[in-house]
């Protein structure tokens, strides 16, 4: 049997039809459209499917979509305002912190989960705050750089 | 009970490729009416950044902006052959193979552009900016749009080249078995310093520091990219990944990434990271490749940085805190060797 849910995606409001048991990964790709959010596990071990709901980060993988009807869902898809990108964004592209790009999207939004709440954050805090998503190919040092140059151009911006 | 700093070195002499076959890839390069370029590849990029160095080595050969070339990889049933995306062999393969077929393209052009401006081919010059003019008379010009044009609608050429690298075959001597298996080596050296705990028989890697020997650095971004996570894949390697922990027994292997390792931030050092450029013969503009030797030298590197430490060999992957605390006491406690300076 499928439920009606309803929550806000990015800022727009979003209605599906979910089946009981379904994911809410699954949920933002097949049925709403979003593949902004990437699967790598279906367990919760990798963390490249991590989205906010609420503000917090969550692994889109193992919560039911039936549990999100009312929050309020960002994905990477909604990091960019129009053609301006996000700050994020702009640093992983000039600290070269995407190779295969397919851990991006949940580096993004658990990086922007700790800039939204500690705007200057610790080379120890960016650590801790992308320590449960797995990178393959950059060794990580380069996503660490652009956090933290994310968050100085943040930063400098609104002095 | 202690914890004992351990440094150690290993070097390695990469072979670019191999030489079964000849290790042969194809590309193909043409002109479309407006004068932009495709190069048709089957070799793949798999975030390795091969198609922006590609455009980088096409665009240069024909003498037009980067921008101007566009990279098609879509498809192995129709594109020209490639023998793979592995053996670092991408750029010096292909971007050999890529050159080629651009330099014949752009005898095309310049044969095009020379009727059309009435000069003599061998009189002209590119300038990197989508022009082509006339050697020492640089008002006397016509853009590489307006050649494909021509080409395209009146003269009934086309503008495109044909390439193909082959390494030349090594026969095996039947005598000494010896022959030769790569035609350009890449070079680098790697000391890791580590601290072992003797209680637990943890490894901490404290730092790298590394010199790269790469022929020519086509992206230099690119290859500082390659080289701090490629070395961190030797890392991981040497130290929490493996496939086959019961090896040979298949079963029992890690199905998830609960019980396979990977090595999250928290994990890394600082890697100090030194480029040498001695461009080789046959590379593309003198490139090598840095795909794999990038990972390989880390492990005997760890490896020996250990013995350094606590005085124990470990000599089969991944180095877990079980084989280092085991080996330490079947030695009958940490024997830490002299300090290499």
């Amino acid at each position: 049997m499928k439920t009606p849910i309803q929550f806000r995606l990015n800022g727009e409001d979003v209605a599906a039809f979910v089946e009981g048991g379904a994911n809410l990964l699954d949920t933002l790709r097949e049925i709403v459209g979003d593949l902004s959010v990437k699967g790598g596990c279906w367990q919760g071990t990798c963390g490249t499917c991590t989205v906010l709901i609420d503000g917090v980060p969550r692994l889109s993988c193992i919560t039911l979509a039936e549990t999100c009807s009312g929050s309020s869902i960002e994905t990477a898809a909604g990091l960019r305002r129009g053609s301006e990108l996000h700050p994020l964004q702009i640093a992983f592209m000039e600290r070269f912190a995407a190779q295969c790009g397919y851990c991006t999207p949940g580096m993004l939004m658990a990086a922007k989960a700790l800039l939204d709440k500690n705007p200057n954050p610790t080379r120890q805090d960016v650590i801790e705050a992308i320590s449960g998503n797995i990178c393959r190919c950059t060794g990580y040092e380069p996503i660490i750089n652009a956090v933290l140059d994310a968050a100085r151009e943040h930063a400098r911006s609104r002095a | 009970m202690a914890k004992h700093h351990g440094r150690g070195v290993a070097t390695i002499n990469y072979p670019i490729g191999m030489n079964l076959g000849g290790d042969p890839s194809q590309a193909l390069v043409h002109s479309n009416p407006t004068g932009k370029f495709t190069v048709s590849l089957s070799s793949i990029d798999l975030g390795q950044g091969m198609k922006s160095v590609i455009r980088q080595i096409c665009a240069e050969t024909l003498g037009v902006p980067v921008a101007d070339v566009y990279v098609d990889t879509a498809d192995s049933d129709t594109g020209p052959h490639c023998t793979g995306s592995f053996a670092s062999r991408g750029t010096h393969r292909v971007g050999n193979a890529v050159m080629v077929a651009a330099r014949e393209a752009r005898a095309v052009m310049m044969e095009a552009a020379a009727e059309e401006l009435e000069v003599d081919p061998g009189d002209l010059e590119t300038d990197g900016r989508g022009n082509i003019r006339v050697k020492g008379a640089p008002h006397r010009s016509i853009t590489v749009r307006e050649v494909a044009m021509a080409a395209q609608f009146k003269q009934g050429k086309t503008i495109a080249g044909r390439g193909i690298f082959l390494v030349p075959l090594s026969d095996v001597d039947p005598e000494t078995g010896e022959m030769s298996p790569a035609t350009c080596y890449a070079h680098a050296c790697v000391i890791v310093d580590v601290e072992v705990d003797d209680e637990t028989g943890d490894v901490s890697v404290l730092k790298m520091t590394s010199a790269y020997e790469i022929g020519r650095a086509i992206n230099p971004k690119m290859v500082e990219q390659q080289l701090v996570g490629g070395a961190w894949m030797g890392m991981s390697h040497a130290l929490y990944e493996t496939v086959e922990p019961y090896y040979p027994d298949p079963r029992e292997g890690p199905r998830d990434f609960n019980e396979y390792l990977m090595p999250g931030p928290g994990d890394i050092c600082p890697h100090e990271i030194v480029v040498l450029e001695r461009p080789a013969p046959d590379g593309p503009f003198g490139a090598k490749g840095i795909g794999e030797m990038c990972a390989n030298p880390v492990l005997p590197a760890v490896a020996n940085a250990i013995f350094n430490a606590v005085g124990v060999r470990i000599n089969d992957l991944p180095i877990t805190p079980e084989k280092v605390l085991r080996a330490i006491k079947a030695r009958g406690g940490a024997v830490p060797q002299a300090r290499m300076r």
